[in-house]
């Protein structure tokens, strides 16, 4: 019940005029990101982070948040509508969702898109609602080595389940904690890695410099580069009566929703999974589950319904980690917790006892977004996909001025904007060789914490490492983490014994 | 793409080699009553690169990677044409900030990205080029009190700071 109480307070601070006037703008701003082809949450957030200096830390973030949303619900779009996903998160949306529309049920599809992301939404929102108390509090009897403990799994769920060459992840969690290393060291407070003499690494090397270069010059530099063939816009004649008739039909796929919702939510929990898994995940889950899994990639629409509800679920999941424990489950919610320290917010449990208006103000935005995003989203999508006819050439400079901006506004040094620049060509050329670029920015992000954490162990314990395996939390974490790091080995050997077994 | 996967690891492991030495300039050893010295963490961050690198190299030279299995080139000609437009026209852009500002290198780069490749239209081009600069003074200036780098235009906007703040 107290619950409850604590929920009804956070709507009246998300139902402030203001605040339902930048929920309305987020959803709107992440419905335009998400359904432009190459461009999802991240970039979103990245980019306009440094607009929301305008606004109190509560009112950034609501608009944040439901930018979020937003963009969840409007990759759909592009990848209905051109086959291009829209952001990576609706890479699994294009299976049935493009053969839908050549086949003529384009407004069925973005229908059963919206709404498959309204029920991810809403439930993933109502299990956050319930969880996070709970987990806040077990979280509050955390010292430093459970915090270090918590980093290294956040970071091994990358190597473990991420997917990617693997030396080339652990290079980017490393290169990430050592620009974080850059400026002042913490504890004796000389100087350090002050590249050149240069005065501008003195302050350190801003989060937003390395997330605005990767995610907005990188990647749009990538877009660029990719889509340089023509795009075929579906067409899509939206009435209402078709919208109320395919409303109608989804009450045959609320089994893969309610599917997709959960299993969205448990995996955008853990840090290197995410939205982007967890949909590609619930489209394989439903396919399985499914009587006649041939007609999946013909246009079935579960095929939709299940990676978009997860999609949804699992951006919600993975802000669970980030405000409970103070470790993002994203790279986008990396960024939102590196806004939060901008802010003068010291993520983590603490935030549920000192600042519960921004708490729960955050959760009761997100049950509004994920009511305003559907109703935007199915009201002005012949607007949606007039955006989907915009060329990249009046995007990509916009982009590129905003980043340049938005580079400079945090620390007013015009250092950091080259910065930027220099991060971002190297993403990009880092990029096209398989580098996988999230765990930097999350590490980025995490490395002051990773370094007081380890450093403060290692004085509690007079230098020994065993601190971590003592202390009962801290030991099962490490144990966790330690397995996710080896499972790729382990994988390995299982190869080279495997076969020598048939012989 | 196979030579590219190389270069990139060999360039890494060099700046991972001068980020362990730079690292040296404060203690990387354990100090009595301190902990670790402030030069530590970074130092073994820098080691675990080079380790990577080394990693990296290996599967290179057994190719496991699909980088370093690949026969497609690294950039073909449209890709890096369209690289040093992009790439190129932010440095162009970023370095004239310094010298004329932001007010006049934003209608500039809109101009030159949206006419010279794009090929669109004045009618679309020029409101979007005025429009930018006054909606960034009005956000970042009046609003947020942030003030854009002008460079030499700076005392062109002292009548405008009178005016509005």
């Amino acid at each position: 019940m107290e619950i409850l109480g604590l929920l009804l307070e956070g709507f009246a601070v998300a139902l402030e005029p203001i605040n339902l006037a930048l929920i309305v703008a987020g959803c709107i701003a992440g419905l335009f990101i998400g359904a432009m082809p190459g461009l999802g949450s991240v970039n979103g957030v990245a980019i306009l982070l440094p607009m929301t200096f305008l606004v109190p830390p509560t009112s950034a973030i609501i608009f944040l948040g439901s930018l979020y949303y937003g963009a969840m619900y409007g990759g759909a779009i592009s990848s209905i509508m051109l086959g291009i996903p829209g952001a990576s998160t609706a890479v699994a949306t294009t299976f049935d969702g493009r053969p839908m529309a050549l086949q003529g049920k384009a407004d069925r599809a973005l229908v059963a898109a919206a709404t498959a992301s309204f029920v991810g939404g809403t439930i993933s929102v109502v299990l956050f609602t319930l969880f996070a108390p709970p987990l806040a509090d077990f979280a509050l009897a955390f010292g430093p080595p459970e915090e270090f403990a918590l980093l290294m799994l956040a970071f091994a769920t990358f190597i473990g389940l991420g997917g990617d060459d693997i030396p080339k992840t652990f290079f980017s969690i490393f290169i990430g904690l050592m620009f974080s290393a850059v400026g002042l060291d913490i504890v004796s407070g000389n100087p350090r890695l002050i590249f050149f003499d240069l005065p501008g690494f003195y302050h350190g090397i801003n989060f937003l410099v390395l997330a605005i270069g990767i995610y907005g010059i990188g990647e749009i530099l990538w877009t660029v580069e990719t889509t340089r063939g023509e795009m075929v816009v579906s067409r899509a004649a939206v009435t209402i009566r078709g919208v109320v008739r395919a409303l109608a039909d989804l009450r045959h796929n609320i089994r893969s929703m309610l599917m997709g919702s959960f299993l969205g939510y448990f995996v955008g929990i853990l840090p290197a999974a995410g939205a982007t898994p967890g949909s590609l995940m619930a489209y394989g889950v439903a396919r399985t589950m499914s009587k006649n899994p041939e007609t999946y990639g013909k246009g079935n629409v579960d095929g939709v319904v299940a990676p978009e509800s997860a999609n949804n679920a699992a951006s919600t999941g993975s802000m669970l980690p980030m405000l409970t424990l103070g470790i993002p489950g994203s790279p986008t919610t990396a960024i939102l917790l590196g806004g939060m320290v901008i802010w003068g917010l010291e993520p983590g449990p603490m935030l549920f006892i000192e600042h519960k208006e921004f708490v729960w103000g955050l959760i009761a935005s997100l049950y509004a977004a994920n009511l305003f995003a559907l109703l935007i989203n199915i009201a002005f999508i012949p607007a949606f996909l007039m955006v989907l006819r915009m060329p990249f050439t009046v995007l990509a400079p916009v982009i590129f001025i905003l980043c340049v901006v938005g580079g400079y506004a945090p620390t007013q040094d015009m250092h950091d904007v080259w910065l930027m620049l220099i991060f971002g060509v190297m993403g990009y050329l880092m990029r096209k060789l398989d580098y996988p670029l999230a765990p930097a920015v999350l590490a980025i992000v995490l490395g002051p914490l990773a370094e007081a954490s380890v450093r403060q162990s290692l004085i509690m314990a007079h230098g020994s490492f065993g601190i971590f395996f003592e202390r009962p939390i801290s030991a099962i974490i490490m144990a966790i983490a330690i397995g996710l790091f080896a499972w790729p080995l382990i994988m390995v050997v299982r190869r080279l014994v495997g076969p020598a077994r048939a012989d | 793409m196979r030579r590219a996967e190389l270069v990139m690891a060999l360039v890494m492991a060099a700046f991972s080699l001068y980020i362990m030495w730079k690292s040296t300039e404060l203690p990387v050893g354990w100090i009595e009553g301190e902990g670790p010295g402030g030069g530590a963490f970074p130092f073994w961050l820098a080691a675990g690169m080079l380790v990577c690198c080394g990693w990296i190299v290996l599967r290179w030279a057994r190719r496991q990677s699909p980088p370093s299995r690949s026969e497609e080139p690294y950039m073909d000609r449209t890709a890096l044409r369209v690289f040093a437009i992009g790439a190129g026209s932010l440095l162009a852009m970023i370095g004239l900030i310094h010298i004329v500002g932001v007010y006049v290198v934003i209608p500039l780069y809109l101009i030159f990205y949206m006419r010279g490749i794009g090929h669109h239209a004045w009618s679309v081009t020029a409101p979007l080029a005025l429009a930018m600069p006054v909606a960034a003074f009005l956000f970042f200036e009046i609003a947020l009190k942030i003030t854009l780098p002008k460079g030499y235009t700076e005392p062109a906007f002292y009548p405008l700071y009178e005016m509005l703040l």
